[in-house]
């Protein structure tokens, strides 16, 4: 089947959050919600069409030798507070980096269980990211990947608390 | 039922088990494919996929006129997060310091 490379290197990512599409719109793309969970740093969009994405590294990260931007993108489309297109570029490691762009979509839609969030990275041919997000390398400190983006997201907006120190 | 109660629910039956192990392997399956994989009629396939649907542990995804089955591995990272890692932490930052102790970077 001709889509099966790029089904099977697909990842989807869901969870429920008791808080409202507006709050999970706001927490994925300000500056000042970005960076309290998750891998953090300093997230800024321009959203619209061919707008910037820029993750610059947190201080922390600068100390440890990360590069300015980590990681960075652009918007393909952007429907607040429901979905969120764009494309994402990893530069902390240079293999991935020379993998290129890959597909990020957000789908954030209100349920009776809470508003319903779903990550879907299209990750053909960037086989080293697609095991950073997959969260494969989380012993060796590199982080739980969207798993555990998704988690500390849920209990920063549930709790107030972020789960990461 | 709660989330965790339907996560419980749907990790109890090794057909749902053997399901997410398929979708483990390689991701994004169609419903016949996953059925390929099985003795056992399409229709109750797609029962188990429905329970683990609803559990979050499987989402589906249209991709032009197939449906396409993914592996959610949130339910498990969140139960994770909630409970285990209460009683790793300790020893996980003992080890750590351990670690820093003998490599004198501490």
């Amino acid at each position: 089947m001709s889509t099966s490379t790029e089904s099977a290197t697909t990842q989807v990512y869901r969870v429920w959050i008791k808080a409202t599409p507006e709050q999970i719109w706001e927490a994925i793309t300000s500056p000042e919600w970005a960076g309290r969970y998750g891998y953090g740093g300093n997230v800024s969009y321009e959203l619209e069409p061919g707008g910037k994405f820029v993750v610059g590294a947190s201080e922390e990260f600068k100390a440890a030798g990360a590069p300015d931007v980590v990681v960075d993108g652009e918007v393909i489309e952007a429907d607040p507070p429901r979905k969120l297109v764009q494309t994402w570029r990893m530069l902390m490691d240079p293999d991935m980096a020379a993998e290129g762009f890959t597909r990020l979509t957000y789908d954030i839609a209100p349920t009776p269980y809470g508003t319903r969030l779903t990550v879907t990275h299209e990750l053909e041919n960037a086989p080293k990211l697609a095991e950073m997000v997959a969260g494969t390398h989380e012993d060796q400190g590199a982080g739980g990947g969207w798993a555990w983006v998704l988690s500390d997201l849920k209990s920063l907006l549930e709790t107030g608390g972020a789960l990461a120190a | 039922m709660t989330d965790d109660d339907r996560v419980f629910k749907a990790l109890a039956d090794p057909t749902r088990r053997f399901l997410l192990d398929l979708l483990f392997a390689r991701d994004g399956r169609t419903l016949s494919e996953l059925e390929s994989e099985l003795e056992m009629t399409r229709f109750g396939v797609s029962k188990h996929l429905k329970v683990l649907e609803d559990a979050g542990l499987v989402v589906p995804r249209r991709q032009g006129r197939e449906k396409l089955h993914y592996l959610n591995p949130v339910p498990i990272r969140l139960i994770h997060d909630r409970w285990i890692d209460k009683y790793t932490e300790r020893h996980v930052s003992a080890l750590a310091d351990l670690k820093n102790e003998l490599e004198g970077s501490a």
